[in-house]
């Protein structure tokens, strides 16, 4: 094998931009995070509430509910993210598309709603779960107390079914963050974008792609790490999962 | 709404789309399924072993790739496996290697990452005492896992296997990004030389979702009529 290693070549001055290939990348990430952390706002929000609808008694939240997880679970990444890039547009009346087309940054405006519809299908689906893992004699004993529905599920039933689906949770936030790659075909310039253009630029594939690696490894373990504070602090006492009397065991 | 869409696009095209672009995205999802559950199995197999370098580096590969994009790794296959290759046939060239292949071999690997964690469930969901009744009545290792421990753990993970295989029809869409002429890939070569995108992906979208949602009820029936109650 004859492949010249370059190491130095981060420090070297990027072809297109202003930085070094280091801070190109480095700007990459950052156009990552900022995706995957408002994206994950949207999805949390949607997908609590479409995964509520699923576990109500009421027929017709079920049935929407259950049709918009489908929808989105059925359909590649990839083609939502030209659903809403190219057709999105064109389907709307036509000054609303040439607004959205002339958007400043639309690429990343986008993403952004695309990942947060996808993700939110997913976490519905662990709501769902969540909410379904609990006993039903937490809802009547809350019917019995005299509260309304929505005063159950407020009170009694999401903030323990949130505790419960917290790792599931972590988990899509990680994937969340590794599907903003999927932006790079509609021309967002996250962190693979940029190490593939670096590839492109500088011929160093395998320090590109070595270091693009090693950024989402780290990004990954700090997550996981943060969640599993989140986790020690929010856990429901005396459940398995939980603290308290069953020690904590991960 | 849809009077100034030309539909037309499809039916002058819908042979490529299938026989070029839908055939390679099957064929590849196939491979790459039978590929990944066997390297998968044997990975989680590595995982479980009482030796700890086999666990370690087993352990490290499956979170490695599982902490990264698929786009990341698609990309790093496609420029590794022809060095990969004339490392092991020991030519002092790059290998060249067909799309075809370099896609497989790419997806192979990286759903193997989730096959693994999916086996790796159902083994562990075995329960002990029928390793050692197989150690009891005289069987190695391979006989053990390979008549008593892995056949239940397949008849118990089926379901999410298929899950994941569905998942796995749906990633193969991102060899776009290599520019292959896949499902996705012949559409968009499609929309672009007639202008019509909007069509296109709408009939892409379409296509998929008829066959993901299809293939993800079958597996919900075959769940419920496999399940061994217990």
């Amino acid at each position: 094998m004859n492949y010249n290693w370059n190491w130095k070549i981060f420090w070297d001055a990027h072809p297109e931009g202003t930085g070094t290939y280091m801070t190109a990348l480095l700007g990459g990430l950052g156009w990552t995070l900022s995706t995957a952390l408002i994206a994950w706002c949207i999805a949390l929000t949607l997908g609590a509430l479409v995964g509520t609808m699923r576990t109500t008694p009421i027929k017709w939240m079920v049935v929407v509910g259950n049709a918009y997880v489908e929808l989105f679970r059925n359909i590649p990444l990839l083609v939502q993210m030209f659903l809403w890039f190219f057709v999105m547009p064109e389907l709307v009346p036509k000054g609303m598309g040439d607004w959205l087309k002339q958007l400043p940054n639309a690429p990343f405006i986008t993403a952004v709603i695309c990942l947060g519809f996808f993700t939110s299908a997913r976490v519905a689906e662990q709501v769902k779960a969540g909410i379904g893992s609990l006993p039903r004699g937490q809802t009547m004993a809350g019917t019995a107390l005299g509260l309304t529905l929505p005063q159950t599920y407020r009170f009694v039933v999401l903030p323990q079914a949130f505790r419960i689906i917290l790792p599931p949770l972590t988990s899509e936030f990680l994937n969340i963050i590794k599907n903003s790659a999927v932006a790079l075909t509609i021309g967002l310039v996250e962190l693979t974008s940029r190490a593939r253009s670096m590839q492109e630029f500088s011929f160093q594939v395998f320090e590109a792609f070595t270091a693009a690696t090693l950024i989402y490894i780290i990004v990954n373990i700090i997550v996981v790490n943060l969640m599993r504070l989140l986790e020690k602090k929010i856990a429901v006492p005396g459940l398995i999962g939980g603290g308290g009397m069953m020690g904590a065991g991960h | 709404m849809f009077s100034n869409f030309d539909f037309n696009v499809i039916e002058r095209s819908w042979k490529y789309l299938f026989f070029d672009g839908m055939a390679f995205t099957l064929q590849l999802t196939a491979l790459a399924m039978i590929g990944g559950i066997v390297v998968g199995t044997l990975l989680a197999l590595c995982r479980l072993s009482k030796f700890k370098v086999l666990s370690t580096v087993a352990g490290g590969y499956v979170n490695l790739v599982r902490s990264i994009p698929l786009v990341l790794v698609i990309f790093w296959f496609y420029f590794l496996v022809p060095y990969i290759g004339a490392w092991i046939i020991g030519s002092p060239q790059p290998v060249k290697v067909g799309a075809f292949s370099s896609c497989l071999i790419t997806f192979i690997m990286f759903e193997a990452c989730y096959y693994c964690e999916i086996m790796r469930a159902g083994i562990q969901s075995i329960s002990r005492g029928q390793v050692w009744a197989g150690y009891a009545l005289g069987l190695n290792y391979w006989q053990t896992m390979g008549s008593i421990v892995l056949p239940q753990a397949f008849r118990n993970m089926t379901p999410v296997l298929l899950t994941q295989t569905v998942v796995l029809f749906q990633d193969v869409s991102l060899v776009y990004v290599l520019s292959i002429t896949d499902f996705v890939g012949a559409a968009s070569k499609v929309a672009q030389r007639d202008g019509r995108l909007v069509e296109m992906y709408l009939f892409v979208a379409l296509v998929y979702f008829v066959l993901c949602y299809g293939l993800s009820s079958a597996v919900k029936q075959l769940q419920s009529r496999i399940a061994i109650i217990r």
